[in-house]
Protein backbone atom coordinates (compact mmCIF):
# COMPACT_ATOMS: atom_id res chain seq x y z
CA UNK A 1 0.00 0.00 0.00
CA UNK A 2 1.40 3.05 -0.89
CA UNK A 3 0.73 6.63 1.46
CA UNK A 4 1.28 10.26 0.89
CA UNK A 5 2.69 10.12 4.61
CA UNK A 6 5.50 8.63 6.13
CA UNK A 7 6.38 4.98 7.64
CA UNK A 8 6.97 5.13 11.32
CA UNK A 9 11.02 4.01 10.43
CA UNK A 10 11.18 7.26 8.56
CA UNK A 11 9.67 10.00 11.32
CA UNK A 12 11.23 11.83 14.02
CA UNK A 13 10.84 10.10 17.60
CA UNK A 14 8.27 12.00 20.60
CA UNK A 15 6.13 13.47 17.78
CA UNK A 16 8.55 16.00 16.83
CA UNK A 17 7.29 18.04 14.30
CA UNK A 18 8.06 17.53 10.73
CA UNK A 19 6.93 20.72 9.56
CA UNK A 20 6.97 24.77 10.97
CA UNK A 21 3.62 25.38 13.50
CA UNK A 22 3.53 28.42 10.32
CA UNK A 23 2.68 25.93 8.15
CA UNK A 24 0.16 24.21 9.56
CA UNK A 25 -3.51 26.51 8.53
CA UNK A 26 -5.91 26.34 11.30
CA UNK A 27 -8.20 28.94 10.40
CA UNK A 28 -10.84 26.15 8.62
CA UNK A 29 -11.61 25.36 11.94
CA UNK A 30 -13.69 27.72 12.43
CA UNK A 31 -17.58 28.19 12.68
CA UNK A 32 -18.14 31.64 12.98
CA UNK A 33 -16.37 34.69 11.63
CA UNK A 34 -15.28 38.09 13.48
CA UNK A 35 -16.61 40.92 11.33
CA UNK A 36 -15.72 44.53 12.06
CA UNK A 37 -17.86 47.98 12.48
CA UNK A 38 -14.98 50.32 10.75
CA UNK A 39 -16.70 53.26 12.09
CA UNK A 40 -17.24 51.52 15.37
CA UNK A 41 -13.61 50.28 16.05
CA UNK A 42 -11.31 52.61 18.07
CA UNK A 43 -8.17 50.92 17.35
CA UNK A 44 -7.50 50.82 21.42
CA UNK A 45 -6.00 46.87 20.34
CA UNK A 46 -7.98 45.14 23.10
CA UNK A 47 -8.88 42.34 20.52
CA UNK A 48 -5.10 42.08 20.05
CA UNK A 49 -3.88 41.94 23.23
CA UNK A 50 -7.20 39.37 23.97
CA UNK A 51 -6.78 36.82 20.46
CA UNK A 52 -5.66 33.78 22.30
CA UNK A 53 -4.49 32.49 18.42
CA UNK A 54 -2.17 36.05 17.84
CA UNK A 55 -4.65 36.23 15.12
CA UNK A 56 -5.07 39.88 14.72
CA UNK A 57 -2.22 41.98 14.12
CA UNK A 58 -1.46 45.46 14.48
CA UNK A 59 -0.12 47.22 11.26
CA UNK A 60 1.84 50.48 12.42
CA UNK A 61 2.06 51.72 8.75
CA UNK A 62 -1.93 51.81 8.64
CA UNK A 63 -2.54 52.51 11.98
CA UNK A 64 -5.28 49.84 11.40
CA UNK A 65 -5.48 46.40 12.70
CA UNK A 66 -6.13 43.16 10.34
CA UNK A 67 -7.34 39.66 11.09
CA UNK A 68 -5.25 36.53 9.56
CA UNK A 69 -7.90 34.16 8.47
CA UNK A 70 -5.66 31.38 8.33
CA UNK A 71 -5.25 31.13 11.86
CA UNK A 72 -8.30 32.72 13.36
CA UNK A 73 -10.41 29.88 14.85
CA UNK A 74 -13.34 32.07 15.57
CA UNK A 75 -13.48 31.71 19.00
CA UNK A 76 -15.41 35.21 19.72
CA UNK A 77 -13.41 36.19 22.36
CA UNK A 78 -12.31 39.29 20.66
CA UNK A 79 -16.15 40.22 20.04
CA UNK A 80 -16.79 39.67 23.76
CA UNK A 81 -13.94 42.04 25.09
CA UNK A 82 -14.23 45.07 22.45
CA UNK A 83 -15.10 47.94 24.38
CA UNK A 84 -17.24 49.32 21.26
CA UNK A 85 -19.13 46.28 20.32
CA UNK A 86 -17.01 46.91 17.31
CA UNK A 87 -16.74 42.84 16.33
CA UNK A 88 -20.15 40.56 15.21
CA UNK A 89 -19.44 37.23 14.75
CA UNK A 90 -21.21 35.82 11.88
CA UNK A 91 -22.31 31.95 11.09
CA UNK B 1 33.66 -13.45 39.21
CA UNK B 2 35.43 -10.89 40.63
CA UNK B 3 35.50 -7.17 41.20
CA UNK B 4 38.63 -4.86 39.31
CA UNK B 5 37.30 -1.74 41.66
CA UNK B 6 37.64 -1.41 45.43
CA UNK B 7 34.82 -1.18 46.70
CA UNK B 8 33.66 0.18 49.88
CA UNK B 9 30.71 -2.16 51.84
CA UNK B 10 27.99 0.26 53.62
CA UNK B 11 24.72 -0.51 55.95
CA UNK B 12 21.94 1.16 54.08
CA UNK B 13 18.57 0.70 53.92
CA UNK B 14 16.71 -0.03 50.64
CA UNK B 15 15.95 3.69 50.16
CA UNK B 16 19.67 5.06 51.21
CA UNK B 17 20.92 2.78 48.47
CA UNK B 18 19.05 4.40 45.50
CA UNK B 19 18.82 8.13 47.13
CA UNK B 20 23.29 7.24 47.35
CA UNK B 21 23.30 5.54 43.41
CA UNK B 22 21.43 8.64 42.32
CA UNK B 23 23.88 11.33 44.12
CA UNK B 24 26.54 8.69 42.42
CA UNK B 25 25.14 9.57 38.85
CA UNK B 26 25.84 12.46 38.43
CA UNK B 27 22.00 13.55 38.63
CA UNK B 28 20.96 17.52 36.62
CA UNK B 29 17.41 17.84 37.91
CA UNK B 30 15.66 15.84 40.78
CA UNK B 31 11.72 16.81 41.28
CA UNK B 32 10.26 14.90 43.49
CA UNK B 33 7.83 14.53 46.30
CA UNK B 34 7.31 12.90 49.33
CA UNK B 35 5.45 9.46 49.68
CA UNK B 36 6.14 6.58 52.12
CA UNK B 37 7.64 4.35 52.12
CA UNK B 38 9.76 6.36 49.42
CA UNK B 39 10.20 9.34 51.64
CA UNK B 40 13.83 8.47 53.02
CA UNK B 41 15.06 8.52 49.19
CA UNK B 42 14.06 12.53 47.98
CA UNK B 43 14.69 12.97 52.63
CA UNK B 44 18.22 11.67 51.47
CA UNK B 45 18.74 13.28 48.35
CA UNK B 46 17.53 16.38 49.56
CA UNK B 47 20.35 16.41 52.39
CA UNK B 48 23.37 15.76 49.41
CA UNK B 49 21.70 18.57 48.17
CA UNK B 50 22.22 20.92 51.04
CA UNK B 51 25.11 19.71 51.87
CA UNK B 52 26.67 20.85 48.53
CA UNK B 53 27.71 16.90 47.92
CA UNK B 54 25.97 17.19 44.27
CA UNK B 55 25.45 19.98 41.88
CA UNK B 56 22.03 18.61 41.27
CA UNK B 57 18.99 21.17 40.76
CA UNK B 58 16.24 20.03 43.02
CA UNK B 59 12.36 20.86 42.67
CA UNK B 60 10.12 20.66 45.56
CA UNK B 61 7.17 19.86 43.49
CA UNK B 62 3.17 20.41 44.86
CA UNK B 63 1.99 17.29 43.85
CA UNK B 64 3.31 14.16 41.91
CA UNK B 65 1.86 14.65 38.65
CA UNK B 66 4.29 18.14 38.62
CA UNK B 67 7.07 15.96 39.89
CA UNK B 68 6.58 13.79 36.67
CA UNK B 69 5.51 16.70 34.31
CA UNK B 70 8.92 18.65 35.90
CA UNK B 71 11.05 15.34 35.32
CA UNK B 72 9.99 15.07 31.83
CA UNK B 73 10.15 18.89 31.10
CA UNK B 74 14.02 18.86 32.14
CA UNK B 75 14.84 15.44 30.75
CA UNK B 76 13.78 16.55 27.43
CA UNK B 77 16.66 19.47 27.30
CA UNK B 78 18.89 16.76 27.48
CA UNK B 79 19.22 17.04 31.29
CA UNK B 80 19.74 13.84 33.37
CA UNK B 81 16.72 13.29 35.79
CA UNK B 82 16.12 11.33 38.50
CA UNK B 83 12.59 10.92 40.74
CA UNK B 84 10.98 8.63 43.22
CA UNK B 85 7.16 7.77 44.70
CA UNK B 86 4.80 5.05 45.35
CA UNK B 87 1.62 4.14 45.54
CA UNK B 88 -0.63 6.81 45.40
CA UNK B 89 2.23 8.84 44.18
CA UNK B 90 2.40 6.82 41.15
CA UNK B 91 -1.13 6.63 40.83
CA UNK B 92 -1.18 10.47 40.43
CA UNK B 93 1.76 10.52 37.76
CA UNK B 94 -0.90 8.58 35.79
CA UNK B 95 -1.42 11.05 32.78
CA UNK B 96 2.13 12.48 32.71
CA UNK B 97 3.72 8.51 32.79
CA UNK B 98 2.68 8.42 29.28
CA UNK B 99 3.59 11.87 28.38
CA UNK B 100 7.25 11.08 29.46
CA UNK B 101 7.24 7.74 27.91
CA UNK B 102 5.83 9.31 24.24
CA UNK B 103 8.55 12.36 24.13
CA UNK B 104 11.20 9.71 24.95
CA UNK B 105 12.46 11.31 27.69
CA UNK B 106 14.95 8.85 29.61
CA UNK B 107 13.98 9.33 33.82
CA UNK B 108 15.01 6.80 36.08
CA UNK B 109 12.45 6.39 38.85
CA UNK B 110 12.52 4.51 42.43
CA UNK B 111 8.90 3.16 43.46
CA UNK B 112 9.34 2.16 46.89
CA UNK B 113 6.50 -0.51 46.04
CA UNK B 114 3.39 0.18 48.26
CA UNK B 115 -0.49 -1.02 47.99
CA UNK B 116 -3.07 1.17 46.68
CA UNK B 117 -6.02 2.27 48.91
CA UNK B 118 -9.13 1.94 49.99
CA UNK B 119 -8.73 0.53 52.64
CA UNK B 120 -5.49 2.80 53.27
CA UNK B 121 -2.13 0.85 53.79
CA UNK B 122 1.28 1.63 53.88
CA UNK B 123 2.88 -1.52 53.12
CA UNK B 124 4.63 -3.52 50.37
CA UNK B 125 2.97 -4.99 47.63
CA UNK B 126 3.09 -4.61 43.71
CA UNK B 127 -0.17 -2.83 43.47
CA UNK B 128 0.94 0.85 42.10
CA UNK B 129 3.79 -0.12 39.34
CA UNK B 130 1.43 -3.32 37.80
CA UNK B 131 -1.20 -0.81 37.50
CA UNK B 132 1.20 1.27 35.09
CA UNK B 133 2.44 -1.68 33.41
CA UNK B 134 1.21 -0.40 29.74
CA UNK B 135 2.55 3.30 30.27
CA UNK B 136 5.51 2.84 28.07
CA UNK B 137 7.90 2.69 30.96
CA UNK B 138 10.80 0.01 31.34
CA UNK B 139 10.24 -1.97 34.56
CA UNK B 140 12.77 -3.58 36.86
CA UNK B 141 12.34 -5.36 39.97
CA UNK B 142 15.44 -5.46 42.83
CA UNK B 143 15.67 -8.42 44.97
CA UNK B 144 17.77 -6.77 48.02
CA UNK B 145 19.04 -3.27 48.54
CA UNK B 146 22.47 -4.36 46.92
CA UNK B 147 20.23 -4.73 43.24
CA UNK B 148 18.10 -1.84 44.24
CA UNK B 149 21.69 0.23 44.30
CA UNK B 150 23.40 -1.43 41.35
CA UNK B 151 19.67 -0.89 39.19
CA UNK B 152 19.80 3.01 39.76
CA UNK B 153 23.19 3.25 37.99
CA UNK B 154 22.45 0.69 35.37
CA UNK B 155 19.13 1.95 34.68
CA UNK B 156 20.42 5.66 33.36
CA UNK B 157 22.76 3.46 30.82
CA UNK B 158 19.21 1.68 29.67
CA UNK B 159 17.33 4.34 29.63
CA UNK B 160 19.68 6.97 27.81
CA UNK B 161 20.58 4.84 24.90
CA UNK B 162 19.87 6.28 22.05
CA UNK B 163 18.36 3.07 21.06
CA UNK B 164 16.31 2.80 23.67
CA UNK B 165 15.21 6.55 24.95
CA UNK B 166 12.74 5.25 27.23
CA UNK B 167 12.10 6.22 30.90
CA UNK B 168 13.11 3.47 33.69
CA UNK B 169 10.77 2.64 36.96
CA UNK B 170 12.97 0.59 39.73
CA UNK B 171 10.79 -1.42 41.87
CA UNK B 172 12.03 -2.05 45.55
CA UNK B 173 9.50 -3.82 48.30
CA UNK B 174 8.53 -1.16 50.31
CA UNK B 175 9.34 -1.68 53.74
CA UNK B 176 11.16 -5.24 53.55
CA UNK B 177 13.55 -3.46 51.22
CA UNK B 178 12.94 0.40 51.54
CA UNK B 179 13.35 0.24 55.34
CA UNK B 180 15.56 -2.72 55.95
CA UNK B 181 19.48 -2.07 56.55
CA UNK B 182 21.83 -4.41 54.47
CA UNK B 183 25.23 -4.17 53.43
CA UNK B 184 25.57 -3.08 50.27
CA UNK B 185 29.06 -2.99 48.29
CA UNK B 186 29.37 0.75 47.05
CA UNK B 187 31.73 1.91 44.14
CA UNK B 188 33.45 4.62 44.66
CA UNK B 189 32.01 8.30 42.89
CA UNK B 190 34.36 8.62 40.36
CA UNK B 191 33.74 5.18 38.59
CA UNK B 192 29.84 5.52 38.76
CA UNK B 193 30.54 8.95 37.55
CA UNK B 194 32.79 7.38 34.27
CA UNK B 195 30.47 4.53 34.12
CA UNK B 196 27.25 6.56 33.35
CA UNK B 197 29.13 8.98 31.71
CA UNK B 198 27.66 12.10 30.23
CA UNK B 199 24.16 11.92 28.46
CA UNK B 200 24.52 11.48 24.66
CA UNK B 201 22.11 13.13 22.85
CA UNK B 202 20.64 11.38 18.88
CA UNK B 203 19.93 13.66 16.16
CA UNK B 204 16.48 13.90 15.05
CA UNK B 205 15.35 15.91 11.49
CA UNK B 206 13.66 18.88 12.23
CA UNK B 207 10.66 21.46 10.65
CA UNK B 208 13.54 22.85 9.10
CA UNK B 209 15.28 19.95 7.06
CA UNK B 210 17.88 19.29 8.93
CA UNK B 211 19.45 17.16 11.60
CA UNK B 212 19.44 18.70 15.21
CA UNK B 213 20.36 17.15 18.53
CA UNK B 214 16.80 15.75 20.18
CA UNK B 215 16.42 18.08 23.19
CA UNK B 216 14.82 21.27 23.53
CA UNK B 217 17.00 24.33 22.94
CA UNK B 218 16.47 27.96 22.53
CA UNK B 219 19.13 27.89 19.71
CA UNK B 220 17.65 25.14 17.99
CA UNK B 221 13.90 25.55 18.20
CA UNK B 222 11.85 21.87 17.67
CA UNK B 223 8.47 20.96 19.18
CA UNK B 224 7.94 17.58 21.15
CA UNK B 225 5.26 15.53 21.21
CA UNK B 226 2.13 18.48 20.49
CA UNK B 227 -0.11 16.77 18.47
CA UNK B 228 -0.57 13.79 16.16
CA UNK B 229 -3.98 12.74 14.89
CA UNK B 230 -4.96 9.53 12.87
CA UNK B 231 -2.32 9.96 10.26
CA UNK B 232 -0.01 9.83 12.79
CA UNK B 233 -0.02 8.96 16.16
CA UNK B 234 0.11 5.14 15.52
CA UNK B 235 3.28 5.30 13.90
CA UNK B 236 4.32 7.07 17.13
CA UNK B 237 3.24 4.07 19.43
CA UNK B 238 5.19 1.56 17.18
CA UNK B 239 7.91 3.35 17.61
CA UNK B 240 7.63 2.98 21.24
CA UNK B 241 7.50 -0.86 20.60
CA UNK B 242 10.87 -0.96 19.30
CA UNK B 243 12.24 0.84 21.58
CA UNK B 244 10.99 -1.09 24.06
CA UNK B 245 12.68 -4.99 22.25
CA UNK B 246 15.99 -2.83 21.70
CA UNK B 247 16.03 -2.64 25.47
CA UNK B 248 16.18 -6.53 25.79
CA UNK B 249 19.34 -6.39 24.24
CA UNK B 250 20.51 -2.97 25.83
CA UNK B 251 19.76 -4.36 29.41
CA UNK B 252 21.57 -7.53 28.63
CA UNK B 253 24.55 -5.86 27.46
CA UNK B 254 24.71 -3.55 30.76
CA UNK B 255 24.03 -6.45 33.03
CA UNK B 256 27.09 -7.75 31.30
CA UNK B 257 29.40 -4.92 31.85
CA UNK B 258 28.44 -3.53 35.18
CA UNK B 259 29.58 -6.86 36.06
CA UNK B 260 32.84 -6.95 34.57
CA UNK B 261 33.86 -3.94 36.48
CA UNK B 262 31.66 -4.52 40.04
CA UNK B 263 31.94 -8.53 39.70
CA UNK B 264 28.03 -8.53 40.83
CA UNK B 265 25.48 -9.60 37.61
CA UNK B 266 21.77 -10.38 37.93
CA UNK B 267 21.57 -13.68 35.78
CA UNK B 268 20.96 -12.22 32.22
CA UNK B 269 19.38 -8.86 33.51
CA UNK B 270 15.83 -9.91 32.20
CA UNK B 271 15.57 -13.46 34.38
CA UNK B 272 17.32 -14.74 37.29
CA UNK B 273 17.17 -18.35 37.54
CA UNK B 274 18.19 -20.59 40.32
CA UNK B 275 18.38 -24.13 39.95
CA UNK B 276 16.29 -24.51 36.95
CA UNK B 277 18.16 -26.66 34.40
CA UNK B 278 17.24 -29.75 35.93
CA UNK B 279 14.04 -28.31 37.92
CA UNK B 280 11.02 -30.39 37.84
CA UNK B 281 8.79 -28.05 39.89
CA UNK B 282 9.92 -23.78 39.26
CA UNK B 283 8.17 -21.03 41.13
CA UNK B 284 8.48 -17.53 39.30
CA UNK B 285 8.44 -14.45 41.46
CA UNK B 286 9.14 -10.84 41.20
CA UNK B 287 11.44 -8.68 44.05
CA UNK B 288 12.53 -9.10 47.35
CA UNK B 289 10.20 -12.33 47.56
CA UNK B 290 13.04 -14.60 45.55
CA UNK B 291 15.24 -14.21 48.20
CA UNK B 292 13.16 -15.74 50.27
CA UNK B 293 12.56 -18.45 47.92
CA UNK B 294 15.89 -19.27 47.43
CA UNK B 295 16.38 -20.69 51.01
CA UNK B 296 12.92 -22.66 50.55
CA UNK B 297 14.45 -23.82 47.18
CA UNK B 298 17.99 -24.39 49.07
CA UNK B 299 15.75 -26.85 51.74
CA UNK B 300 14.23 -28.55 49.14
CA UNK B 301 16.98 -29.40 47.37
CA UNK B 302 18.48 -31.22 50.16
CA UNK B 303 15.57 -33.52 50.36
CA UNK B 304 16.28 -34.25 47.14
CA UNK B 305 13.21 -32.50 45.34
CA UNK B 306 14.19 -30.94 41.88
CA UNK B 307 12.94 -27.35 43.15
CA UNK B 308 13.81 -24.75 40.95
CA UNK B 309 13.17 -20.68 40.88
CA UNK B 310 12.98 -18.00 38.68
CA UNK B 311 12.90 -14.37 39.36
CA UNK B 312 11.56 -11.84 36.50
CA UNK B 313 14.18 -8.93 37.04
CA UNK B 314 12.77 -7.14 33.88
CA UNK B 315 9.12 -7.04 33.53
CA UNK B 316 8.62 -4.54 30.68
CA UNK B 317 9.85 -5.07 28.32
CA UNK B 318 8.41 -8.71 28.88
CA UNK B 319 11.73 -10.97 28.34
CA UNK B 320 9.26 -13.94 25.99
CA UNK B 321 12.71 -15.62 24.79
CA UNK B 322 14.22 -15.85 27.55
CA UNK B 323 11.17 -17.22 30.00
CA UNK B 324 10.62 -19.37 27.39
CA UNK B 325 14.20 -20.98 27.63
CA UNK B 326 14.60 -20.94 31.34
CA UNK B 327 11.51 -22.94 31.93
CA UNK B 328 12.09 -25.42 28.70
CA UNK B 329 12.44 -28.39 31.38
CA UNK B 330 9.98 -27.60 33.90
CA UNK B 331 6.99 -29.76 34.23
CA UNK B 332 5.37 -27.59 36.39
CA UNK B 333 5.32 -23.80 37.22
CA UNK B 334 3.98 -21.60 39.67
CA UNK B 335 3.28 -17.49 38.66
CA UNK B 336 3.41 -15.56 41.95
CA UNK B 337 1.20 -11.98 41.69
CA UNK B 338 1.95 -9.49 44.45
CA UNK B 339 -0.78 -7.24 43.47
CA UNK B 340 -4.61 -8.04 41.63
CA UNK B 341 -5.98 -7.71 38.26
CA UNK B 342 -9.66 -7.74 39.20
CA UNK B 343 -11.93 -9.55 37.26
CA UNK B 344 -8.78 -10.92 34.68
CA UNK B 345 -8.51 -14.34 36.18
CA UNK B 346 -5.18 -14.20 37.91
CA UNK B 347 -2.53 -11.85 38.42
CA UNK B 348 0.02 -10.00 35.60
CA UNK B 349 2.77 -12.09 36.23
CA UNK B 350 0.65 -15.15 35.82
CA UNK B 351 -1.14 -13.46 32.27
CA UNK B 352 2.40 -13.00 30.95
CA UNK B 353 3.89 -16.30 32.06
CA UNK B 354 0.77 -18.28 30.22
CA UNK B 355 1.10 -16.18 27.25
CA UNK B 356 4.44 -16.72 27.50
CA UNK B 357 4.46 -20.67 27.47
CA UNK B 358 1.43 -21.23 25.28
CA UNK B 359 3.03 -21.99 22.40
CA UNK B 360 6.44 -23.81 24.15
CA UNK B 361 6.17 -27.51 23.32
CA UNK B 362 6.56 -28.42 26.57
CA UNK B 363 3.20 -27.16 28.02
CA UNK B 364 3.78 -27.69 31.78
CA UNK B 365 1.18 -27.00 34.21
CA UNK B 366 0.59 -23.50 35.46
CA UNK B 367 -1.36 -22.33 38.15
CA UNK B 368 -1.19 -18.62 39.88
CA UNK B 369 -0.64 -17.62 43.77
CA UNK B 370 -2.01 -14.13 45.09
CA UNK B 371 0.12 -13.21 48.13
CA UNK B 372 1.73 -10.78 50.14
CA UNK B 373 -1.19 -7.74 49.65
CA UNK B 374 -1.05 -4.99 51.69
CA UNK B 375 2.38 -6.65 53.20
CA UNK B 376 0.79 -9.41 54.57
CA UNK B 377 3.98 -11.83 55.85
CA UNK B 378 5.19 -14.46 53.55
CA UNK B 379 7.19 -17.09 55.56
CA UNK B 380 9.23 -19.53 53.84
CA UNK B 381 6.92 -22.66 55.18
CA UNK B 382 4.20 -20.76 53.24
CA UNK B 383 6.15 -20.70 50.41
CA UNK B 384 6.95 -24.15 50.75
CA UNK B 385 3.34 -25.31 50.40
CA UNK B 386 3.64 -23.73 46.81
CA UNK B 387 6.42 -26.50 45.73
CA UNK B 388 4.14 -28.98 47.67
CA UNK B 389 1.12 -28.56 45.91
CA UNK B 390 2.78 -28.40 42.14
CA UNK B 391 4.19 -32.10 43.69
CA UNK B 392 0.97 -32.76 43.65
CA UNK B 393 -0.41 -31.25 40.28
CA UNK B 394 2.65 -33.49 38.71
CA UNK B 395 0.99 -36.61 40.48
CA UNK B 396 -2.45 -36.34 39.94
CA UNK B 397 -1.49 -35.00 36.44
CA UNK B 398 -4.06 -31.89 36.66
CA UNK B 399 -4.78 -28.78 38.51
CA UNK B 400 -7.67 -28.70 40.72
CA UNK B 401 -7.44 -24.93 41.12
CA UNK B 402 -5.27 -22.37 39.03
CA UNK B 403 -5.99 -19.44 41.19
CA UNK B 404 -5.09 -19.80 44.46
CA UNK B 405 -4.15 -16.69 48.13
CA UNK B 406 -1.69 -17.78 49.77
CA UNK B 407 -1.60 -16.62 53.18
CA UNK B 408 -5.69 -15.82 52.96
CA UNK B 409 -7.85 -16.23 55.85
CA UNK B 410 -10.80 -18.86 53.62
Amino acid sequence: MTSKYKNWKDIAPAGVCSKSSTTFLTGDWKTYTPIRDLEKCTRCLTCVMFCPDGAIRWLPDKKDIEFDMSFCKGCGICANECPTKAIKMKL
Amino acid sequence: MTSKINQKMMALAGDQAVAYAAKQSDVDVVAAYPITPQTIIVEQFSEYVANGEVETEFVCTESEHSAMAASLAASVTGARVFTATASAGLALMHEMLFVTSGCRAPVVMAIANRALSAPLNIHGDHSDSMAQRDSGWIQMYAENSQEAYDLIIQAFKIAENTDVLLPVMVGLDGFTLSHTLENVETLPDDAVKQYVGIRKISTVLTHEGKQSPFKLDPKNPMTMGPIALQNYYFEFKRQQEEAMKNALNVIQDVNNNYGTSTGRTYGNGLVDAYYLEDAKVAVICLGSTAGTMKTVVDKLRKQGIKAGLLRIRTFRPFPMEAVRSALKNVKAIAAMDKSMSFGGNGGPVYHEIRHALYDSASKPFIVNYIYGLGGRDTSPAKLSTIYEDLQKILEKQTIEDPIKYLGLRE
